[in-house]
């Protein structure tokens, strides 16, 4: 095949069988890879009903078909699998290098099955895989036990592994791959720890063929001018990493501050991409293939916070910082760090660390629980409910559990700030309409990466909207969700979505796989996606009543700022929403509807 | 003038889309073994793309018995004949750089030959941390750079 490798492979963790399969083509030609097309493997595999912590449960390593390839910015990859936090299906989205080296080892995807008798990692090399121990691995840090597996394998071998937190199932953990990337939402740590699976090292000398070399070098060249030559993914981005969102986001009166109590941080100067530029920053990076080059290379010189890495991103900083509190950027960035070592989702612990604060500060958590008091803007404290989460050590057991579990258990669910259990990240719905739609309509809960309507309404791309203004906001978010799909499943970076769109997609997609594909037949792709994932959490048990906020985005008007006297109108929204998407009123896709994607057939096990 | 690979490693950002476009160029399909142009990192993340840089004493060329590998005094590069090429890999123990491999599949060498003036890792690199220069642009890019810093200086002086 071109674009694709053609090849899945299949490992049985515990009779340590490996084999090799061909790829379903009709498949890869409908749902491309990465997401979509591990989702359309996964629900053909495996029951709705299981325990995500179950053997039972698959853990799916996919890539798409423009992973490793020359593009716009081709290094990404998905963990799929059934989430332990939320419940429905997830799908991790990473970058780095370890996505395209599976592909380079000759395979587009690798299905995990089942439960090792003890702790393995799976060494891919060419087209070969074989199970090894990992005892000796067992409780090492992500970077230890990077620095092992390289050591005994190769040395341009790429590893994704667990930390700790994934080790002992925290509903919170994520995958590491490339020692400071994550496929971070949704607990996939977690599934990978329930599988007694430590790390997987890939190490590839093949190559990946394209339908048409000319063509493929020249439209990767006009789309990589076009990301090149935008503001955003231009200039923002290189120059300051996703922390430019910092100073623009907090302006926009819509950065949650102390677990949502407020939406402006006083203290965001001291957080922002242009401070850290001036004290942590060591140089800017790039993943494989992105000439973006978002990431930050920082260090921490300060002894008590020293650590020296790649991030924080803005959803971090905003989780550690203005949710906790916090305008340390020193500890911001050594909370990071942390995370990344232990193996945790930034988003996910920093909210749920300023869920319990907020919870104490009610009076709703005890200080015989927590073992010391909580308070927002304590940074030492904030670093030590990290390393006590990652360890699952003490009232860290409950903060594993994320903060919809945590508040639960505290009899105030409504203190977490969440939808369907996982944790909203750093824009302030109520503040911006549109992700609010997007956060309760997401299939995987309250992501920001599944419809990035901040583009428009905050940044202006491709234009600017009105952020407090719900007109419109059902078309936009379904745009943003089934356009991010298609690029999701492609193996691009949402972040090109800046500049580019479905036809740059589409004429890279055609350049490589050698398949017509047009600017329609890419939404087309994302809105079956869509459809596909919608359809497998009804089957589970979602319905209407979990495409909601929580309730102080309904009932807590933004006290100061832009956005002062706001809340969210998501329930004005979701009736024009599901028209559109056209599904009725109770939030479930019609006939005409799954007939037009070619899901009408799908059966669930 | 002749022409030379400037490599900045300052400014690379590791991406490695050199060795993409490398092989997809001689190879047609991308494949970053088979790169003439590789990027090594160091665990601090400090990126250097490496590549032949066409000696005037060429190791490789010196070794090579079938004159498979010579040096141009007219373009100033290091000529590779794939024809008369025997596979003895003599050359990639000799490059004190490693800057030249040997691909199995096609029983040949991998060598930069600047896709004949027109380097494609040079189109495609993001921050200019490679680039297509006249031989005298090495220096004088380096020496620009330090003006720079002088101005900066002697402009915050005048400042105080």
């Amino acid at each position: 095949m071109n674009g694709w490798i053609g090849t899945v492979l299949r490992v049985d963790l515990a009779t340590g069988d490996v084999k090799t399969e061909d790829l379903n083509r009709k498949w890869a030609e409908e749902y491309l890879g990465c997401r979509g097309l591990g989702v359309r493997y996964y629900v053909d595999e495996v029951s709705t009903g299981i325990d995500a912590l179950s053997p039972e449960n698959k853990l799916i390593f996919a890539t798409g078909p423009m992973t490793g390839l020359v593009g716009t910015s081709t290094g990404r990859y998905e963990v799929v699998a059934k989430s332990p936090l939320t419940n429905t299906i997830a799908g991790s989205n990473s970058g780095g290098y370890f996505g395209p080296e599976l592909k380079f080892a000759g395979f587009d995807m690798l299905i995990l099955e089942g439960k090792a008798k003890k702790p393995v990692y799976l060494l891919i090399e060419d087209g070969k895989a074989e199970l090894r121990s990992a005892e000796a691995l067992w409780g090492l840090t992500v970077s230890e036990t990077t620095n092992a597996i390289v050591a005994a394998t190769a040395p341009k071998a790429k590893v994704a592994c667990v930390g700790p937190a994934g080790e002992k199932l925290a509903r919170i953990a994520c995958i590491m791959n490339d020692k400071d990337r994550a496929a971070g939402r949704g607990g996939m740590g977690a599934v990978m720890g329930s599988k007694n699976l430590k790390a997987i090292a890939v190490v590839g000398r093949g190559g990946i063929n394209v339908a048409d070399k000319e063509k493929a070098l020249a439209v990767a060249k006009e789309a990589r001018a076009t990301v090149k030559a935008n503001p955003v993914s231009g200039e923002g981005l290189k120059a300051l990493g996703t922390n430019v969102l910092v100073k623009v986001i907090n302006a926009a009166g819509g950065m949650p501050t102390r677990n949502f109590r407020d939406s402006v941080f006083e203290n965001a100067d001291n957080i922002s991409g242009e401070k850290m530029a001036e004290n942590q920053l060591v140089k800017p990076k790039s993943c494989f293939g992105c000439n973006i080059s978002c990431s930050r290379v920082t260090e921490v010189k300060t002894e008590k916070y020293k650590c020296y890495g790649e991030g924080p991103e803005y959803e971090t900083t905003w989780s550690f910082g203005a949710d906790c509190g916090v305008d340390n950027m020193d500890a911001v960035i050594k909370a990071n760090s942390l995370c990344n070592e232990l193996g945790m989702d930034t988003i996910s612990l920093g909210a749920t660390i300023a869920c319990a604060i907020d919870l104490f500060q009610d009076e709703h958590l005890t200080r015989e629980e927590v073992g010391f008091d909580l308070n927002f803007n304590d940074p030492d404290t904030v670093l030590k409910l990290v390393e006590m989460a990652g360890n699952k050590d003490g009232f860290g057991v409950r903060l594993s559990e994320g903060s919809y579990r945590l508040a639960e258990s505290c009899g105030h669910a409504e203190y977490s700030m969440s939808v369907k259990k996982l944790e909203m990240p750093a824009y302030d719905p109520r503040a911006i309409q549109g992700i609010g739609l997007n956060y309760a309509t997401s299939n995987n809960g309250a992501a920001h990466v599944r419809g990035y309507t901040i583009a428009p309404e905050v940044v202006g791309l491709p234009e600017k909207l009105d952020q407090f203004s719900i007109e419109d906001k059902d078309l936009w978010v379904k745009a943003f969700q089934d356009l991010t799909a298609s690029f999701d499943a492609a193996g691009l970076c949402l972040f090109t979505t800046f500049a580019i769109g479905g036809k740059e997609l589409a004429d890279q997609l055609t350049a490589n796989t050698g398949i017509q594909y047009t600017e329609a037949d890419v939404m087309t792709i994302g809105e079956r996606i869509h459809n596909l994932e919608k359809l497998y959490n009804m089957q589970v048990g979602f319905d209407v009543k979990d495409d909601q906020l929580p309730k102080r985005m309904y009932n807590s008007p933004v006290k100061a700022g832009p956005a002062k006297d706001y809340v969210s109108r998501v329930p004005e929204m979701l009736p024009a929403y599901y028209s559109r998407r056209g599904w009725n009123k109770k939030g479930m896709p019609q006939p005409e509807k799954l007939a037009e994607l070619g899901l009408e057939t799908l059966r669930f096990k | 003038m002749k022409h030379v690979l400037l490599l900045q490693p300052a400014l690379c950002v590791d991406c490695k889309v050199c060795e993409l476009v490398c092989s997809l160029e001689h190879y047609g399909k991308v494949s970053p073994i088979k790169s003439c142009i590789n990027v090594e990192s160091t665990p601090m993340k400090f990126a250097v793309p490496l590549t032949c840089l066409q000696c005037d004493k060429p190791a490789c060329a010196i070794v090579c018995v079938t004159q498979a590998l010579t040096k141009n005094s007219e373009t100033g590069l290091v000529d590779y004949d794939a024809d008369k090429c025997i596979g003895c890999k003599m050359c990639v123990s000799a490059c004190p750089f490693g800057n030249i491999s040997y691909d199995q599949e096609t029983q040949a060498v991998i060598k930069c030959d600047t896709c004949n003036g027109a380097p494609k890792c040079v189109e495609f690199c993001p921050t200019g941390a490679i680039s297509w220069v006249g031989e005298d642009m090495t220096t004088i890019t380096r020496r620009q750079a330090m003006v720079g810093k002088f101005e900066q200086l002697f402009s915050m002086e005048a400042q105080l």
